[in-house]
């Protein structure tokens, strides 16, 4: 079955946002991954039933997809270990220290029309382009 | 019920991460790189995210409060600093290095990789740090207010 790419990913993107609606409508909490992860880490915050719940859901989904459907998605790293461990620590200081990732800042406060959000988004996207222009234009690949 | 509505947000986040193609770096880093083979999908998951969450907040945020708590923990910061673009900066090139951002890594979990594993395992360590380094600022204790009816 061919579906249009540019459709699925739409849709795909309307699911984030029913999941955005459902945790606001219900919790009163914006759906940002880092926030809610990084605040489980942090400590000293009530809510850590369904902060847990949360990501166990967000954690679960690809696979129940591949159990259902034979495919979860989900796609194999693009570079090597070490790389995804230096991405991994500048992804979490950075979304730590400013105050949210692509769906709390990206997603959700932009929605909000939030002028921190989309700077804040502005900012990474712009970092994110001129990281792989740097990597795979002037460097030739990782 | 807060635990089992808060599974079922996760579960619709993982799967529209999935569908949306947010789980193969590949295709996350296909959207970065401008420059050359430009892959737009993630502009697509971006803009029916956004749109369809702006909807729902008007609608939601007018309500007295949320289901299940006494009131809408909505951001209050407004200031713009250089913690918040700093912040923003060392994601973009940790994300444009490997193509995960925090709900893609968390997702990707279940394929069993190693690699992510580390990249997650080191997010957690970042996590810990930020915390440490520069506590949390004064956040996410105003009740929706004026601004968020602004727009209503």
């Amino acid at each position: 079955m061919h579906m249009n790419p540019f459709l699925v990913a739409t849709f795909g993107g309307v699911l984030i946002g029913l999941s955005a609606i459902v945790l606001m409508a219900a919790l009163g909490s914006i759906a940002g991954v880092s926030g809610i992860a990084g605040s489980l880490i942090s400590g000293g915050v009530s809510g850590r039933a369904w902060r847990m719940a949360f990501l166990l859901g967000l954690l679960a989904g690809p696979t129940i997809l591949w159990l259902v459907f034979g495919d979860s998605g989900i796609g194999v790293p693009q570079v090597g270990l070490p790389w995804m461990a230096l991405a991994g620590l500048l992804v979490g200081v950075g979304t730590g220290i400013g105050g949210g990732c692509t769906s709390g800042h990206g997603v959700c406060g932009v929605a909000r029309l939030s002028r921190r959000s989309l700077l804040a988004t502005a900012v990474f996207m712009v970092c994110g382009v001129f990281t792989v222009y740097v990597i795979r234009h002037l460097l030739g690949g990782l | 019920m807060k635990i089992m509505t808060a599974l079922m947000s996760g579960l619709l986040f993982g799967w529209g991460l999935s569908l949306g193609g947010m789980t193969q770096p590949a295709v996350v880093l296909g959207f970065l790189d401008i420059f050359g083979r430009w892959d737009p999908r993630l502009a697509f998951v971006m803009g029916g995210a956004v749109a369809t969450t702006a909807l729902g907040y008007r609608w939601v945020l007018r309500r007295p409060q949320p289901l299940f708590e006494d009131c809408f923990r909505v951001p209050s910061l407004r200031h713009i600093d250089g913690r918040l673009i700093g912040g923003a900066a060392l994601f973009g090139i940790g994300w444009g290095i490997a193509g995960y951002c925090p709900g893609p890594a968390l997702a990707s979990l279940g394929g069993g990789s190693l690699s992510v594993a580390v990249l997650l395992a080191t997010m957690i360590l970042g996590w810990w740090l930020a915390a440490r380094l520069l506590p949390a600022q004064r956040n996410l204790v105003q009740p929706a207010s004026k601004d968020h009816r602004r727009t209503s």
